[in-house]
């Protein structure tokens, strides 16, 4: 049923500009404002401000049970909010039902009604908004033709490869005209080489379109290929927000550095505080020099500092100057060779902290080390960043 | 190919008296449906006739199986009905933990060991009471909601535990009211399952003896029929009774059946 009248190649370049005219021009920002949801004695989100600009894709990142999925199911209408503001553009939405918000959400596993075929899953929301059934029938077409489904209308999703159902579901959201597509984890259902085309293609479509997108995800890698803003949560509260390279580079906190990757992050107490820098004393290791941009530091604080795996350099042991700052003894345990990078595992010699070293293989191949080694690590003040908390 | 072990054709020999035991008396009574017009209530078999089966369907000295069979059918149909509605109801309602859920959960199923001639009995009494006459279409229909809802309800609740709640999110997220969402979604899913329950609530209201013995008024429902007509009818128009029953049953069962593996291909496509 439903067979669909097939449309020339020639024509999707006509539909599709007008698609993109239609969803950019209406496309809309999102502001929370102080959004709290609480179940029972139970807060899942607390106290969050937010504010995702118009066409601009936004990544919500933290392990499970941060709150990032709540706070979604939140701006969709899914969840309701226990206190505070959601604006989506300039409107006040907290009482409104999911449909009247003008967002649509694809599902974690998609959600496609395994007893409708894909045709029937996309014409869904166009039927329960009573579009007349001859103009729902063009849109139909027109967005199975955009996404390359044609072929599969009469399909049901389990007849459908992982890529297909999640062309189909984006699709079905795509059909309604929404000024906001919210995204949950819409890339965890697929295998590895298929999750970084999706990745690359929601991305082309997202700029395409012009369209607000906010995500939920638990990879860093994701968050920082797709997004233009990142969201850090963790215990539903919002530890940092910001570009993919402020978020790699600059963490604001352990949280933050530990799950964006490997950083290796050392404590200890607070000695000197200038504008722009830190002086702090490590226990066994001595003095590290941190940047510092605005968060707050007074002398005497116990704090952390964080730096990257990547940039440090590693000399053999003994270094030039045993008392500079910046630098520690350590001793390799283990190396892995990972293709383009190699990683490698020390121990710190006074400390006994895990130490992570990252090189580009074919640097680390020009002069390696062997395992058992003692070795010298510095890195520049410039690495090393200020952790507040 | 390897040998097989003894105790595999001990457990084989087991097997086989457990399924002679179970069809065995079966396939006897149809035998002696098939008896000649001579025949008698026990073998040996004096010729060979369907002058039985012809038989069930004449009134009888006491009563009428025709009009009995009737009777439990529509009474059947009334409980499948009504068993499905209120156990989908019952399910949904459970989906959201309201204050007393689990009391009335307890309630619901523990009403199921009560014995049944007592549960007959009180309905009785409660008719009485009410200065209300028993009849197989009320008090007997509700004695056998009595037994088949708890079971329906228990079946439902099994099947939502296992129904995937993003479906009907995502209904709502492209703006579909609650009783579309039930209607598009919800229902077509559970269809199946609704089935399956159907085919219980009939088999348990079909062949209820006891709940119904107590509350069934003046009018006789099928089991009821036959167990009066097992001290007045001594022919072996009762075996060919039990022969028709019996490939009822199989009939309803094989639709069932075939209505299940329609509604799961339609799905599954």
């Amino acid at each position: 049923m439903n067979s669909s009248t097939s449309v020339a190649p020639s024509e999707i370049q006509p539909m599709l500009n007008q698609l993109q005219q239609e969803l950019s021009a209406q496309a809309v920002g999102v502001t929370l404002r102080n959004v709290t949801k609480r179940y029972g004695s139970f807060t899942a989100v607390e106290n969050i401000n937010l504010e995702i600009q118009a066409g601009s894709y936004t990544c919500l990142l933290g392990p499970s049970g941060c709150g990032k999925t709540t706070t979604l199911r939140m701006i969709a209408g899914h969840e309701e909010i226990s206190s505070g503001d959601l604006l989506i553009g300039e409107r006040r939405v907290n009482d409104l039902p999911p449909t009247q918000r003008n967002t649509a959400m694809m599902f974690q596993n998609y959600a496609l009604f395994p007893h409708k075929t894909v045709w029937e899953n996309v014409e869904f929301g166009l039927k329960m908004r009573q579009m007349p059934k001859a103009e729902r029938a063009s849109q139909v077409n027109e967005m199975l033709e955009i996404v390359g489904l044609t072929k599969f209308a009469d399909r049901k999703p389990a007849k459908l490869s992982g890529g297909q159902q999640q062309r189909a579901a984006l699709a079905r959201a795509l059909v309604t005209r929404p000024q906001v597509l919210l995204l949950d984890e819409p890339l965890s259902a697929l295998d590895e080489n298929l999750r970084v085309k999706t990745r690359s293609e929601l991305r082309r479509l997202q700029k395409q379109f012009g369209m607000t997108f906010v995500q939920v995800t638990h990879g860093q890698d994701e968050a920082f290929a797709l997004s233009d803003q990142i969201i850090v949560m963790d215990n539903g509260r919002i530890d940092q927000i910001g570009t993919p390279s402020q978020i790699f580079q600059r963490p604001v906190s352990r949280f933050v550095a530990r799950f964006v990757g490997d950083n290796n992050i050392f404590m200890g107490k607070v000695r000197e505080v200038t504008p722009n820098s830190v002086q702090m004393e490590v226990e066994g290791i001595g003095t590290l020099l941190c940047c510092r941009e605005n968060q707050p530091a007074e002398v005497g604080d116990s704090a952390a500092c964080s730096v990257r795996s990547d940039s440090m350099s590693l000399r053999p042991y003994p270094p030039d100057d045993l008392n500079a700052p910046n630098q520690l003894t350590a001793r390799v345990v283990s190396i892995e060779f990972t293709g383009y990078v190699t990683r490698v595992s020390l121990l710190s010699e006074a400390t006994g902290a895990e130490i992570t070293y990252k090189a580009r293989s074919d640097d680390w191949m020009k002069q390696p080390v062997a395992e058992g080694q003692l070795v010298s690590l510095s890195w520049s003040s410039d690495d090393c960043v200020f952790l507040a908390h | 190919m390897t040998k097989r072990p003894l105790s595999f054709y001990l457990l084989a020999a087991f097997f086989g008296l457990f399924v002679l035991f179970l069809y065995g008396p079966m396939f006897a009574i149809f035998l002696l449906s098939l008896q000649g017009e001579e025949g008698g209530l026990t073998f040996p078999m004096r010729g060979f006739s369907f002058y039985w089966l012809g038989q069930v369907f004449q009134e009888q000295r006491v009563g009428s199986f025709t009009e009995s069979f009737v009777r439990s059918m529509a009474l059947g149909l009334a409980v499948v009905l009504l068993s499905v509605i209120v156990s989908v109801m019952a399910g949904l309602a459970f989906r959201s933990r309201f204050r007393g859920a689990t009391l009335l959960f307890y309630l619901t199923i523990s009403s199921l060991i009560v014995p049944s001639v007592l549960v007959s009995l009180g309905i009785g009494i409660t008719f009485q009471v009410l200065g209300l006459e028993t009849q197989w279409f009320s008090s007997g229909l509700g004695a056998h909601l009595t037994w088949t809802v708890p079971f329906a309800f228990l079946i439902v609740l099994g099947v939502f535990n296992r129904f995937n709640p993003s479906y009907e999110e995502a209904a709502r997220d492209l703006g579909a009211s609650d009783p579309k969402t039930f209607w598009e979604i919800v229902f077509p899913l559970i269809a199946p399952s609704l089935i399956g329950i159907s085919l219980l609530a009939f088999t348990l209201s079909y062949d209820e003896f006891t709940r119904t013995s107590l509350v069934s008024g003046q009018k006789n429902t099928l089991p009821l029929e036959v167990f009066g007509m097992t001290t007045n009818v001594t022919s072996p128009a009762l075996y060919a009774l039990g022969t028709l029953t019996t490939l009822f049953s199989f009939t309803m069962i094989t639709l069932a059946f075939l209505t299940f593996r329609f509604f799961s291909k339609r799905q599954a496509q």
